[in-house]
């Protein structure tokens, strides 16, 4: 059950290339979506060490989403396959931790997908919000 | 909150008229970034990348002696250069000035004010987190070698190597053929204006082949490339011709006395040479040349005529094969193409009939100096043809059989055929199964409607199922798409329009090289759009048919622009590199050399420093990924101003509740 009035702390990595331009059309092209996710662009997707995203579940984030170029347009060449590799290793890790992998996306959005960055955001807040806050214990 | 007190950092939050102050509450905000750790100005403004914005930004600079600025405005790829511009003309290091986007990924997309005020604050503290721990830089700078290295001796490599040359730098033109000239200089006639290619071609060789600033080596091939942009080291294979070129004077009289014959490339194997032979009479450089693999002159008990009737004693048996070393700044590959064999086609009999051939050998059969000297007749039995049929879309436009992409220069050239073969055939009869007719090109429409009105040419749109022989006739089957019929043409000579597919040997060369390739083997450039001469990596540049298939005109353009990028390096005295590369810290670096494979650049090499294995970063090559740093398990690899401390930072920042504690 989605819990609406639950506003869930999202982090989204993106790579400059793909992504943070695929944010960026969406505000050219002025689509609304929730904001609880804040950005954080970094060159390539290959940039981001698991341990970041485990940093961001410790302190607080409900969910993760990492984004990159499409499979084959890498602006580094094959970056965003590294990436797709650690995100998967990464899921099975953070079950054995008991954070709902579901907590942790993965997406390929490209610099002319504006509608689906934005549809992303909408779809992942709303699983972050049946999922409900992320119960870290006393930890 | 845990900005370092230690730097002093200005905020400047722009209104972009409504766009962001619409939503944004900028005064709220202006006030509690102005209280953050750290921040000793904040200032908010209608547009900040107007004059008198930019003026606020350099005089708070002065003023406050800032030592680092956040502009909040617009995202970083519009006014990032701008307000790096602005700071560094007084006097800031430009990587001390970030931007946080709080337009296209704040205000653009929010409705509620105090949610978009909220996330406006906390990208703005993120930036100004990041910021605390930029470090001053300086772009990394190479030395370039003005000299160039263009691969392939056809069209495209002769333009490339002219363009650069006379532009006032030396070249070294590799070709792996006897001789210069590429395809080209096979073509009888080109479309759409019909002039010879050996007319407008041999020239140029003639230029390139004397061109006091062209280093040119035929009959050699690249062994090795090492080294990065502007500072490239080229191992070239020099294979032995066993004859001394600047010796030989073309007289001919070791061809004749050879007793050794073998079937002529260069004439698409429709006629014989000898072991010591000369390509084609206009060959650049002018000298035979003795094919090792067929002559027995090696034992000189065998034979050695050639030798005994050379007058200028030219022929050296004891030649050997020479790996010469060069230093260039750029590398041009024109690398070209070839035809896809007809004999991959069992159905339309290429390859085991000797009157199906393809485009390559009608254009020698329709050359002044082919196998048959411009008289268009069969090679099998001599016969003029009265009836020829010639076939579009042999392999290419086929996915399901062979390869998906069109070979663009086809239609044009059989239309060419049809018309010549009817210029010397008036009373033969020219028929042409196509699936679309592709003419896009200055005067090509004009030219492929004129083979149909004035030449009488007939076109039949559909494709062809079988070609198989009966008595001296060959039988071509195919349809009619347009009157759907079946049709069965009987004629005396089937010419196929074979794809076109990268030079055989081009993956070999590729690998040496380190550029990529598309599915298909074609050389991939670095942007479809706007970067079609360029690779990705630095310092390659490709030109002709290597990249995918393209006719003389469109092949002689993109060497041009390729010279040009080359001679757009050469202008400066040192290249500039973004200086975000990876870093190692030596004394952390285990050596386990995990970074190596995952760089796609070569970047990261394993070195000994001090007796100890070091990952060390080429800062040339590095193009700033970060692939490597997320990898390292010591924390020895970072990645400059993306520091993992930074992105930490940035982490614990966003998710902070805004009291400041964790």
């Amino acid at each position: 059950m989605v819990k609406e009035n639950f506003n869930p702390k999202i982090l989204a990595f993106l790579c400059k290339w793909c992504s943070s331009a695929g944010a960026d059309l969406a505000g050219t092209s002025r689509i609304k979506y929730p904001p609880n996710v804040l950005p954080i662009t970094v060159m390539c997707s290959s940039r981001i060490d698991p341990s970041f995203i485990i940093h961001a579940f410790k302190r607080g984030a409900d969910g993760v989403l990492v984004a990159g170029c499409h499979p084959g347009d890498c602006h580094y060449q094959s970056g965003n396959y590294k990436t797709r590799r650690r995100i998967f290793l990464l899921k099975g890790l953070l079950e054995d931790l008991g954070i709902e992998s579901g907590r942790l996306r993965l997406e390929w959005i490209s610099a002319a997908e504006g509608l689906k960055f934005a549809s992303v955001i909408k779809e992942f807040t709303r699983g972050i919000q049946t999922l409900g806050p992320l119960n870290r214990g006393n930890g | 909150m845990k900005a370092d007190h230690r730097k002093k950092i200005g905020v400047f939050i722009c209104h972009c008229g409504i766009n962001i102050a619409g939503v944004v509450d900028v005064n709220k905000a202006r006030e509690e970034i102005g209280r953050y750790p750290g921040v000793v100005h904040s200032e908010d403004y209608i547009y900040m990348c107007s004059d008198p914005g930019q003026n606020f930004v350099k005089e708070a600079i002065k003023e406050k002696k800032l030592d680092a600025v956040v502009i909040a405005c617009c995202s970083p790829t519009l006014h990032e250069t701008t307000f790096r511009r602005t700071v560094e003309s007084v006097g800031m290091n430009p990587y001390q000035c970030e931007i946080a986007n709080i337009r296209e990924q704040c205000s653009w997309v929010h409705e509620n004010k105090k949610a978009a005020t909220d996330k406006a604050m906390k990208i703005t503290e993120s930036v100004i987190e990041k910021l605390v721990l930029n470090e001053s830089l300086f772009p990394v700078t190479v030395p370039v070698t003005r000299r160039a290295l263009v691969i392939g001796g056809g069209i495209a490599g002769i333009q490339a190597a002219l363009d650069i040359a006379n532009a006032g730098y030396e070249v070294l033109l590799v070709e792996r053929e006897p001789s210069i000239g590429g395809h080209m200089i096979q073509l009888s006639e080109t479309f759409p204006t019909l002039d010879c290619a050996q007319c407008i071609l041999t020239p140029r060789m003639v230029e390139v082949g004397h061109h006091p600033k062209v280093k040119l080596l035929t009959y050699s091939e690249i062994q090795e490339v090492s080294g990065y942009v502007g500072n490239f080291k080229v191992k070239i294979l020099r294979k032995p011709r066993y004859v001394i070129e600047d010796k030989c004077n073309l007289c001919g009289e070791c061809e004749k006395v050879c007793p050794i014959a073998a079937p002529c490339s260069f004439e698409g194997n429709l006629k014989v040479r000898k072991a010591i032979y000369i390509p084609f009479p206009q060959a650049i450089p002018a000298t035979y040349t003795i094919d090792a693999d067929k002559c027995p002159g090696f034992l000189p008990i065998a034979c050695g005529k050639c030798a005994e009737v050379c007058e200028p004693k030219a022929i050296d048996f004891d030649m050997k094969l020479e790996i010469i070393e060069e230093e260039v700044g750029s590398i041009v590959v024109a690398t070209g193409y070839e035809l896809y064999p007809p004999k991959m086609i069992g159905e339309y009999g290429g390859g085991k009939y000797e009157d199906v051939i393809d485009g390559l050998q009608f254009e020698r059969i329709l050359s002044a100096s082919g196998p048959t000297n411009g008289e268009v007749r069969r090679l099998s039995d001599g016969k003029v043809p009265k009836r020829v049929v010639f076939v579009s879309c042999v392999g290419s436009r086929d996915p399901e059989n062979h390869f998906p992409y069109c070979s663009k220069i086809c239609c044009m050239y059989t239309a060419k055929h049809a018309m010549l073969y009817k210029h010397r055939v008036p009373d033969g009869e020219a028929i042409v199964f196509y699936i679309d007719i592709r003419a896009g090109g200055k005067r090509y429409e004009e030219f492929v409607t004129r083979a149909q009105e004035e030449d009488k040419v007939l076109y039949i749109r559909g494709k062809v199922s079988k070609i198989f022989k009966d008595g001296d006739e060959l039988v071509v089957m195919g349809a009619d798409t347009l009157s759907g019929k079946q049709v069965e043409i009987r004629c005396d000579l089937v010419v196929l329009s074979m794809a076109m597919t990268p030079s055989k040997r081009i993956e070999e060369t590729v690998k040496k090289l380190k550029i990529q390739m598309d599915e298909h083997g074609f050389l991939q450039e670095a942007h479809p759009k706007l970067r079609p001469v360029e690779t990705l990596t630095a310092g390659f540049y490709l030109a002709g048919a290597g990249q995918a298939p393209k006719d003389i005109p469109d092949a002689v353009a993109q060497a041009s622009g390729a010279a040009s990028k080359v001679l757009d390096m050469f202008s400066k005295d040192e290249l500039e590199h973004l200086p975000i590369v990876a870093t190692v810290d030596e004394d952390l670096c285990s050596g386990c050399g995990v970074c190596v494979p995952l760089c796609p650049y070569e970047a990261r090499v394993m070195e000994i420093r001090d007796g100890r294995k070091i990952a060390a970063v080429n800062e040339i090559l590095c193009e700033g990924c970060g692939s490597c740093v997320s990898a390292c398990p010591s924390g020895a690899s970072q990645q400059r101003n993306l520091k993992d401390d930074q992105i930490i930072n940035v982490v614990e920042v966003m998710l902070t509740d805004g009291k400041g504690e964790f």
